[in-house]
């Protein structure tokens, strides 16, 4: 093959991803008008706990699905959201949305220290590492009076929002678009050049240092992003229950999900982890309505097993995607 | 010509065990060095040492007339010095294109990494196979793969760790004059090896370690036939 016969370079950036970012836009306003016409509010319950996970399962991709670093902590950046909306509603009486952006800021900063940390742990001890910070995190919080402590925290919110049918309405709305975000950062990652660092390092860390990638600052960015939308999945935790203690935040369900969710929807892909989050969330929904919410976490090991044996690339592995 | 790379006092420890000591070493700009010894001699430590995999050694390196201690082997890469590995390392799941593409992209050639990429390839003869997973490569091919990934930053000097081990004659042959033709574009290359007839043909010099020393430097007729280096490789009667 000749130069003059290569593969097509890629289109522009902004040729590239508008379909992606127009398609999930619209599949993002059916899902609301659907539930809409439904008109049941359980209908935005369950769907703001699928589309948490939508956010917290890419986010993870991040870093253990093309970099290969296993995360087991994220449960401890999600709680760090959450309390941090807590915290920024008690102290300066801001509201969701920039209790988000504050989650995002501090879970991202979280992040970054975390990696400084541990990324020169490789394999198992880096995931070890990680679901230690969990543990102390958690361990803080408990202590913590400011936010409730081993108590919990409170947040009254408001019965309605303007423009929204109920506040059910509004939290799942908001979600959703977290999740498209999230999504079209997953995606964003995979088709840049940090996406094709981290796939280097997750096949070869030692060639992709020899050959030019700056790998410790690849997996730093790459933490801070995940730490971020980790705590961005967790900031609105608090508002969509009205409660939180330390108990439910550092829940070990949102560790489990995290990993399972890529892994069974197919891991270093932006679509996996979309496509396991709505599997896995919805199954675990119609277990806690029909069975018990006890059963969650038996029937994600058992599909994860499953999935282990018959399908270790997940489920777009099935179709060649991966 | 200008010296390229020059190590001085090089020495590496692990605990109690001194792997290398003392070594220097210095190679001219577009040079090709043969460098030789026996198994745990310290020939790939010292590679180690010079690449930035260990960061932690005595004595210095200097590449061009520059220091380069201390540097993360991704900088070293930058600066000209490539190395391929004992055994192929590709990016198993991006294509045989991506593979030589992922140097080009953090070196700010971005822009024209795919044209790039394929130039590297058309060199080692893999153009063909671009769009091929590294799996679906034969051994020699994967040897290929790794030397089009090396030079893809164009380096000026190539430290090739072995490529040639477990390959057939034919394909030991088309190694040499790969390296051959990189060494002809500028290229300066260390060629570590255990096949002599590889070393012999490619080497216009060498060297050789025995037990983490530099026991002999010169025209490899006149190192292979020194005796120390016989006693090395055969042991002493």
């Amino acid at each position: 093959m000749s130069a003059s016969a290569l593969p097509a370079l890629p289109a522009s950036d902004a040729t590239r991803h508008l379909p992606f970012w127009l398609g999930a836009f619209g599949v993002a306003a059916a899902v609301f008008l659907a539930l809409k016409l439904i008109g049941n509010e359980y209908g935005y319950y369950a769907g703001y706990f699928i589309l948490q996970y939508v956010v917290l399962a890419s986010a993870w991709n991040i870093l253990g699905g093309y970099a290969g670093y296993v995360n087991f902590g994220a449960a401890g950046f999600m709680a760090a959201g959450a309390y941090t909306a807590i915290v920024v509603r008690k102290a300066f009486g801001l509201d969701l949305i920039p209790g988000i952006l504050c989650a995002a800021a501090f879970a991202g900063l979280l992040g970054l220290g975390t990696g400084y940390l541990t990324l020169r742990l490789k394999g198992v001890y880096f995931s070890i590492a990680t679901l230690c910070l969990a543990v102390v995190l958690q361990t803080l919080v408990v202590n913590w009076d400011y936010v409730g402590g081993s108590r919990g925290a409170y947040i009254i919110r408001p019965m309605t929002m303007p423009g929204f049918s109920s506040y059910g309405e509004y939290i799942f709305t908001v979600m959703l678009v977290l999740a498209v975000i999230a999504v079209g950062v997953g995606r964003t990652v995979e088709h840049s050049r940090l996406g094709r660092g981290l796939q280097a390092i997750r096949d070869n860390e030692r060639a992709a240092e020899a050959v030019g990638v700056p790998t410790l600052r690849l997996k730093l960015i790459a933490t801070t992003l995940c730490g971020a939308l980790m705590g961005v999945a967790g900031a609105p935790l608090p508002y969509y229950s009205g409660y939180l203690n330390p108990e439910a935040a550092f829940s070990l369900s949102y560790a489990v999900n995290a990993i399972a969710m890529p892994l069974i929807g197919g891991a270093g892909t932006w679509l996996g982890p979309v496509i396991g989050a709505v599997l896995l969330g919805s199954l675990q929904q119609a277990a806690t309505v029909t069975i018990s919410s006890a059963l969650n976490l038996w029937i994600v090991g058992w599909i994860l097993v499953i999935f282990v044996a018959i399908a270790p690339r997940g489920i777009l592995g099935w179709f060649g995607k991966r | 010509m200008s010296v390229l790379l020059k190590a001085e006092q090089v020495g590496k420890r692990f605990g109690g065990f001194v792997a290398l000591q003392e070594v220097d070493l210095e190679l001219r700009a577009g040079e090709r060095l043969g460098l030789i010894g026996p198994n745990g001699s310290g020939k790939s430590t010292f590679v180690n040492c010079i690449s930035g995999d260990f960061a932690q050694h005595d004595g210095k390196v200097t590449l061009a007339g520059q220091p380069i201690d201390g540097l993360k082997p991704h900088m070293r890469a930058r600066r000209g010095l490539a190395r391929t590995f004992q055994l192929p390392q590709p990016f198993n799941s991006l294509s045989v294109l991506e593979n030589v593409r992922v140097p080009l992209l953090f070196a700010g050639a971005a822009g024209e990494s795919t044209r790039r990429a394929m130039e590297c390839l058309e060199q080692v003869e893999l153009a063909g196979k671009s769009q091929k997973l590294p799996r679906e490569l034969t051994q020699v091919e994967q040897r290929r793969l790794e030397l089009a990934r090396a030079i893809s930053l164009r380096p000026q000097l190539l430290i090739a760790d072995e490529a040639m081990a477990g390959l057939s004659n034919a394909e030991v042959d088309q190694i040499i004059a790969l390296l051959l033709r990189l060494n002809e574009a500028g290229t300066a290359v260390i060629m570590i090896e255990h096949i002599m007839r590889a070393v012999t043909a490619f080497a216009e010099r060498l060297i050789v370690f025995v037990a983490g020393r530099k026991i002999a430097d010169g025209l490899p007729r006149e190192v292979l036939a020194l005796q120390e280096v016989e006693d090395a490789y055969l042991g002493k009667q």
